[in-house]
């Protein structure tokens, strides 16, 4: 059971609210002490855990131009650009979003996506632009609300594609981890089995938009009414 | 031949920016603390690979003391306002969308064609790491594109850029350490010990309760670790592989497959995903941490037990 006290520190913490880089930090130190190693190989073993790592934030370089074109006007003209579509509503250019994420991830072409160069910039304005169109000025709450869909959408859509395609990470990592157990599968039968899992997501998370757009449209009108 | 090692030097020099910029900006009452931690990041990145792991586990330690115990400074205000970046934007019009493209063009370029290039026989870059190497790149590109394009003074990306990282701030480093406590949880073999107890507790007699406990097992196992590649090992060496397939006889590739994807509607779900859920509410300047995951957990939900229908249907065939 000792090795679990890392999983606890993590329920903990996060229950009393510390900050998560501390707790996680915490965690991985206290794991490494429950294995029964010496401060010192402890914290050696966290700092190469921590180095081998870095292929895990190399989204961040594209902030320095993100930044750039954003202070030069970049999330104001994706606004004007949405606003001239007049078929455009956040539901469906959210789900028209999801659709090319997950094709697009299918095609192994999952760094098309992501938080920060496509979402912020991009796709979360183009959102909020396309609820003004049709409502005008939005509560803050409906923003952030037209934001944390357009963070969803670009996980869903990549998390729910990218297994239909045979090189990526994870099916390489079902098919390293079976051969190890005995058996051996193709990765093209493991990425064929993927695609029902990806039909029912885009069915689900579809329908959820288009819901979307009908709940923000009652809130509007809500909003109007008490107004008037 | 171009390796990973470029990847690590643009990131340190990037970090190495901010911690600059913060170190100048006398306006930030935070600036020596925001500088340290920039500082320590980009010597784990510059230096990372020559140091001993001892020493990297010490900055690393040092990184976070600087965060916990000084606290660190939010962003400076935007400079420039909302109509002057409207009339910007109507100045240049759709061409500010041209650097921004160029990141996701020359990715895909980089990863399809880079691997075919070598120089008196030693490939051009390292084959394995192709597809990081070329998002190093196409940003590299895109910031001379956008430098070109706009002119703006040379300072201006690392400005930039640390406005945008101070916002994003420790988020920024989460998902590294929540990779680097999977690896410190597999050290220390968490995972039998959660497969075990598991298999203690639950009754599995039925082949619906034994895929049901695969697939809810990947996605809780997933929400408390965080990703889905640290559950899948544990719980197809603990469940799937002796009971779904040898004792009621389904189809591996079928259990393998779904259950990976079951694993995913946990990642939906869980703070420990920290790159996918947390990072975005910090980018998009959302008042509430879970505001994300809150949005997700319906069709995280449903779609597990749409996951659940899928194995049960097909994997005993």
């Amino acid at each position: 059971m000792l090795p679990l006290i890392g999983i606890l520190v993590v329920i903990v913490g996060f229950a009393l609210r510390v900050n998560p880089l501390t707790v996680v930090t915490a965690a991985a130190l206290v794991t490494g002490l429950a294995a029964h190693r010496s401060p010192v190989e402890v914290i050696a073993a966290f700092g190469k855990a921590f180095v081998d790592s870095r292929s895990v934030p190399v989204v961040w370089l594209a902030l320095p131009v993100i930044g750039l074109l954003e202070s030069a006007g970049l999330k104001e003209r994706a606004r004007m650009v949405i606003s001239r579509i007049h078929a455009a509503t956040t539901g469906r250019l959210l789900l028209a979003y999801l659709a090319l994420r997950q094709l697009t991830s299918a095609l192994g072409l999952t760094s098309l996506g992501g938080h920060p160069q496509m979402v912020r910039p991009l796709v979360a304005p183009m959102a909020e632009a396309a609820a003004e169109n049709r409502f005008g000025e939005l509560p803050e709450r409906t923003r952030f609300r037209i934001r944390a869909h357009a963070a969803a959408v670009d996980n869903i859509g990549l998390f729910f594609g990218e297994d239909i395609f045979i090189a990526i990470g994870s099916i390489l990592l079902i098919r390293g981890f079976l051969e190890q157990s005995g058996y051996h599968v193709e990765p093209a039968s493991l990425a064929l089995w993927a695609i029902p899992t990806a039909v029912c997501a885009f069915i689900i998370h579809g329908t959820r938009l288009v819901l979307l757009d009908r709940s923000l449209e009652a809130e509007a009108k809500g909003a109007e009414r008490p107004r008037a | 031949m171009i390796t990973f090692e470029f990847v690590n030097v643009l990131m340190g020099l990037m970090m190495a920016g901010v911690a600059i910029v913060n170190l100048r900006d006398r306006t930030s009452a935070k600036r020596y603390n925001n500088a340290a931690f920039w500082g320590l990041y980009a010597v784990t990145f510059l230096a990372g690979s020559f140091l001993s792991d001892f020493m990297n586990g010490l900055v690393v330690i040092a990184m976070v003391l600087v965060m916990a115990i000084g606290k660190l400074g939010g962003p400076p205000p935007e400079a420039s306002t909302r109509v002057q970046r409207e009339a910007s934007a109507a100045k240049w019009g759709n061409r500010l969308f041209i650097p921004a493209l160029t990141i996701p063009a020359v990715t895909l370029l980089g990863t399809l064609t880079l691997k075919r290039f070598s120089i008196n026989g030693t490939p051009l870059v390292d084959a394995k790491q192709v597809t990081l190497i070329s998002l190093g790149l196409s940003t590299v590109v895109a910031l001379i594109a956008g430098m070109l394009m706009l002119r703006p003074p040379l300072r201006a990306p690392m400005v930039e850029a640390r406005r945008l990282m101070d916002a994003v701030s420790w988020a920024a480093v989460l998902p590294q350490m929540l990779a680097a406590l999977g690896a410190m949880f597999a050290l220390a073999g968490v995972g039998p010990v959660v497969a075990s107890i598991i298999e203690r507790w639950i009754p599995l007699h039925t082949a619906l309760a034994v895929v049901a406990t695969y697939t809810i097992g990947m996605a809780l196992f997933t929400i408390i670790m965080g990703n889905a590649f640290a559950a899948f090992p544990v719980m197809t060496a603990g469940i799937g592989l002796p009971l779904i397939v040898h004792q009621f006889g389904g189809n591996v590739v079928i259990m393998a497959a779904v259950g990976m994807v079951s694993g995913f509607c946990g990642t939906l779900m869980t703070p420990m995903a920290a790159n996918f859920n947390i990072v975005p509410v910090a980018l998009l300047e959302l008042p509430s941490e879970n505001a994300v995951i809150k949005v997700q957990i319906p069709t995280g939900i449903l779609l597990l037990a749409a996951n659940t229908a899928i194995m049960y249907a097909f994997v005993f065939r």
